[in-house]
C-alpha cells in the first residue's frame, strides 16, 4: 500500500446535520492534506436577533437547529431571564428539565438508531434495516416515537417548541398526561435493553482509537447536569458560566465557515462523552450498568465511544424523567390559566444562558436595552467547540489507518464514522463573531 | 416503477427533513409509493437520477444557486419544503437589515472573507418551483398529502385562507382579546398597562389574520400566537380575515408590518409588484 496514492474526498458527508467535507491526500504513506471542512452558507443569527423584542428571541434562535431547537429555546430563555432578573417557579424548572430530557432522547435515539447503527450493521442507511433487521428497527422506532411524544407533551411540538416562553410555560400538561407518560417511560426498559444488546453485539465494530484531549461540560452538585450548572473541564476545573468566552476562545481557520474553539490545548470535546467523563458518578445506576457493559469509564479518550455515551445517557434520561415526573406529581401540579403569559418586568441588561444539549454545552448571550429590544447577541454552539477536536482526531487517525495498510474505502468509512460519532450539527455551528483568521 | 425522490438542503436548520424522519412507521408506508435516492441527513446513497426533488432552506450564495440550478435540470418536479425554501423564512429577517452591518456584526474585520448574498432568497427567486409545502417546521400530514398527490398525478390541496379560520374551528380565545379579555378597541390597539408600574407595553399580537392556514393553528392552540411561519395568505388584501381585523380596528398592512420574522422576502416581492 505504501507506494500508492490515497485520496479520500467526501463531499457533503451524509447522515449528519449540515454540510461538511472530508479531504485526505496521501502519497507513499505520507499525508499531504488532511482536513475536516465545513462549507455551510452562513445564516447570521447574531445579527438577526438585533432590533428584535425579548418576546421573539427564543422563537428566532430556535431556528438555529431543527434537531436541538428545544435546547436553543431554553438557552435563549435563560439568557433573557438572566438579563432581566426573571425567576421561574420550581414547577417550571422541573418541566424544563423534562423538556431537555425529551430532546436528548429524540436526538440520541435518532443518532444511535438511525444514523450510526447502519454503520455497525454494514448498511448505507436505516432504510435497508426494514427488511434485514425488522424487529430491531421497530424497537428503535418505538423509542424514537416515545421521545417525540414526550417532546410534544411538554413543549407543544417536537421541533421548534411553542410552550416554552420567557418566565415559564404558555401551557402545561395535566397530571393525568404526566402519569401516562411515566407509564410509557417505564415500559420502555425492555426496548432500551434490546438496543443496548444490539450495540454490545457489534461493539467490536467501534475502532479502537485513543487520543488524549480535554472534555468540557456543565456540572452540578445536585444532579447529572443538563439544565443548570457551572462549567467543568477535565483540564482546568470549574468556572462560572459568565466566563464562557475565556473557556471557548473561538477562532477561525480558512478551511471552515464555522469557528473552532480551544481552551487548555489545541482542541477540546463537548457532548455525551464529555458529560459522562465529567459527571459519571451522578448517572442513574441503570445507566452506569450499561456503561459497564461497554467498559466505558471516566476519563475515556476514544471519540467513537461518544455513541455509547449517548446510549448510556438515553437510559439516564428515561430514569431521571420518571424521577422528575414523580416530583411534579407528589406535590400536585399547580394549575395555570390557558394562554398563560408570565408577568415580566422588562429591564435593560446582559444575560448569559447555558444548557447541555445533545451535542454538548451551549451558550446564548444577549444584551437588551430598556425597551427590551436586543442590541447584541452571541451564541456558542457545541459543534463549533468540537470542530478542532475532529480535525485533531483526523490527523491522528488517518496516518494510523494508512500505516495499517487499510484500503481507501475502509479509510473513508472510518473517517466518516469518526465525524458521525461526534453527531455534528453543522448548520448551527456556522456563524462567526470577533473572528481572527489563523493560517 | 416507483418515482425517485431526492431531498436537498440549503441554508436552514434541517427541521423539515427531520419532520420526514419523524414520520416513523408512516415513512415506511411512504416508501411503498416512492424510492428515496437522496436524503443526506439520513442515508448515505447519492444519485443524480430522480423525478421529484424536495428543496429545504433558503438560497444565499452563488454556490447555492449553481447547485440549485443543477437540481432543477435533473428533476421533473421541484417542491419547496418549509418556510426557508418556500418564502425565505426566518433567514430573511436580515434582508431588512443593512447588509454591511449584518456582516460586521457577525464577521468583524473579516467581513469580506465570506461570500454570501446580501439577502436570503426563496427558492423561486432562482428557479421555477412546482409546489410549495409551507411551515416552520412543515406539517407532517401535509407532507404526506403532497407526496401522495404527486404520485397520483393530482394537484395537492394547500389552504388559501388565513389561520383565523382554523383557529375559530379550534375554539381558541382570540389572541387580540387576551390580556384582560375585554377585547375592546383600546386594548386591541395593543397597548397594555404593565401591572404595578407606569409602563405601557404592547399587548399580544397575532399574525393569524394574514397568514396561510394549514397548521391547524398549532401555535395559538399551544398558548402562544401565530408568528406567520407559513407566509402570507394569497392576496392578503382580499383574503385576510377581515372580521378579526375590523373588530380590533387593524389594517392588513399594519398586521403584516407588525413583526417581521417570516415575511421579509414576500414583502419585497409585494413591493416589486
Amino acid at each position: 500500500m505504501s507506494n500508492e496514492k490515497i485520496n479520500v474526498d467526501v463531499e457533503y458527508l451524509t447522515r449528519v446535520e449540515g454540510h461538511g467535507n472530508i479531504k485526505v491526500n496521501a502519497k507513499d504513506g505520507q499525508i499531504e492534506k488532511c482536513e475536516w471542512q465545513v462549507i455551510e452558507t452562513p445564516r447570521y443569527f447574531e445579527s438577526m436577533v438585533v432590533d428584535h423584542s425579548w418576546k421573539e428571541l427564543h422563537h428566532i434562535t430556535s431556528r438555529i437547529c431543527g434537531i436541538c431547537s428545544i435546547g436553543h429555546t431554553l438557552a435563549s430563555l435563560k439568557a433573557t431571564e438572566a438579563a432581566m432578573g426573571i425567576e421561574i417557579s420550581d414547577q417550571d424548572k422541573l418541566l424544563r428539565k423534562l423538556a431537555l430530557h425529551a430532546e436528548n432522547l429524540q436526538s440520541h435515539i435518532l443518532h444511535v438508531g438511525y444514523l450510526a447503527l447502519p454503520d455497525l450493521m454494514g448498511e448505507g442507511s436505516v432504510i435497508p434495516l426494514a427488511s434485514s433487521h425488522p424487529e430491531e428497527l421497530k424497537t428503535v422506532i418505538r423509542l424514537h416515537r416515545l421521545a417525540n411524544e414526550m417532546s410534544n407533551l411538554i413543549c407543544g411540538r417536537t421541533t421548534h417548541p411553542q410552550r416554552l416562553i420567557p418566565g415559564g410555560f404558555s401551557k402545561i400538561p395535566t397530571e393525568r398526561q404526566l402519569s401516562e407518560l411515566k407509564g410509557k417511560l417505564k415500559n420502555s426498559f425492555n426496548d432500551l435493553m434490546a438496543v443496548a444488546d444490539l450495540c454490545e453485539a457489534k461493539a467490536d465494530k467501534f475502532p479502537d482509537f485513543k487520543r488524549e484531549t480535554e472534555f468540557i461540560s456543565l456540572t452540578n452538585e445536585e444532579e447529572y447536569a443538563f439544565y443548570d450548572g457551572q462549567v467543568r473541564s477535565t483540564d482546568t476545573g470549574i468556572s462560572p458560566v459568565v466566563d464562557y468566552k475565556d473557556i471557548t476562545n473561538e477562532f477561525v481557520v480558512n478551511q471552515s465557515t464555522a469557528k473552532y474553539a480551544r481552551n487548555n490545548r489545541q482542541s477540546y470535546m463537548v457532548g455525551a462523552l464529555a458529560r459522562l467523563n465529567n459527571n459519571y458518578d451522578q448517572l442513574s445506576p441503570m445507566a452506569k450498568g450499561v456503561a459497564e457493559r461497554f467498559n466505558l469509564k471516566p476519563v475515556n479518550h476514544n471519540p467513537f465511544m461518544n455513541n455509547i455515551a449517548q446510549l448510556v445517557e438515553v437510559v439516564h434520561n428515561i430514569r431521571d424523567s420518571i424521577k422528575q415526573i414523580d416530583k411534579l406529581l407528589d406535590g400536585g401540579l399547580e394549575p395555570q390559566d390557558d394562554y398563560y403569559e408570565p408577568k415580566v418586568e422588562v429591564k435593560e441588561g446582559r444575560g448569559i444562558g447555558a444548557v447541555e444539549v445533545p451535542r454538548g454545552i451551549l451558550f446564548h448571550d444577549y444584551t437588551y436595552n430598556e425597551e427590551g429590544t436586543c442590541t447584541a447577541g452571541n451564541c456558542v454552539i457545541p459543534t463549533n467547540q468540537n470542530h478542532a477536536n475532529i480535525q485533531q482526531d483526523m490527523e491522528k487517525l488517518a496516518p494510523s489507518l494508512i500505516n495499517q495498510g487499510k484500503e481507501e474505502d475502509e479509510i473513508e468509512l472510518n473517517l466518516e464514522m469518526l465525524v458521525r460519532a461526534y453527531d455534528p450539527c453543522i448548520s448551527c455551528s456556522t456563524h462567526f463573531l470577533d473572528v481572527e483568521f489563523v493560517e | 416503477m416507483k418515482p425517485k425522490v431526492a431531498f436537498f438542503d440549503f441554508a436552514g436548520c434541517e427541521g423539515d427533513q427531520l419532520q420526514v424522519a419523524n414520520l416513523e412507521e408512516k415513512l415506511l408506508d411512504l416508501l411503498e409509493l416512492v424510492e428515496v435516492v437522496n436524503f443526506r441527513e439520513v442515508i448515505s446513497q447519492k444519485s443524480d437520477d430522480y423525478d421529484i426533488a424536495f428543496i429545504e432552506g433558503s438560497i444565499a450564495s452563488d454556490h447555492d444557486a449553481e447547485r440549485l440550478e443543477g437540481i432543477r435540470e435533473n428533476a421533473d418536479v421541484l417542491v419547496a419544503l418549509g418556510s426557508c425554501a418556500a418564502i425565505g423564512g426566518i433567514n430573511s429577517i436580515r434582508n431588512s437589515q443593512d447588509p454591511q452591518k449584518v456582516k460586521d456584526r457577525v464577521y468583524g474585520e473579516d467581513a469580506d472573507k465570506i461570500e454570501a448574498w446580501d439577502k436570503a432568497k426563496a427558492v423561486d427567486a432562482v428557479v421555477d418551483v412546482d409546489h410549495y409545502i409551507y411551515g416552520c417546521p412543515i406539517d407532517q400530514d401535509e407532507f404526506v398529502h403532497v407526496v401522495e398527490s404527486l404520485v397520483q398525478g393530482k394537484e395537492p390541496n394547500i389552504p388559501t385562507y388565513p389561520v383565523c379560520v382554523e383557529c375559530k374551528m379550534n375554539e381558541n380565545v382570540c389572541v387580540f382579546a387576551r390580556n384582560g379579555g375585554d377585547g375592546n378597541v383600546s386594548s386591541a390597539r395593543r397597548e397594555v398597562q404593565v401591572p404595578g408600574s407606569q409602563k405601557v407595553e404592547q399587548g399580544p399580537f397575532c399574525l393569524g389574520p394574514v397568514t396561510r392556514a394549514g397548521c391547524d393553528s398549532k401555535c395559538v392552540n399551544e398558548g402562544t400566537t401565530c408568528w406567520g411561519c407559513r407566509g402570507l395568505v394569497d392576496n392578503p388584501n382580499q383574503n385576510a380575515h377581515k372580521k378579526v381585523l375590523d373588530k380590533y380596528g387593524l389594517t392588513v398592512e399594519e398586521v403584516i408590518n407588525k413583526f417581521n420574522l417570516y415575511f421579509g422576502w414576500q414583502q419585497e416581492e409585494r413591493k416589486d409588484e
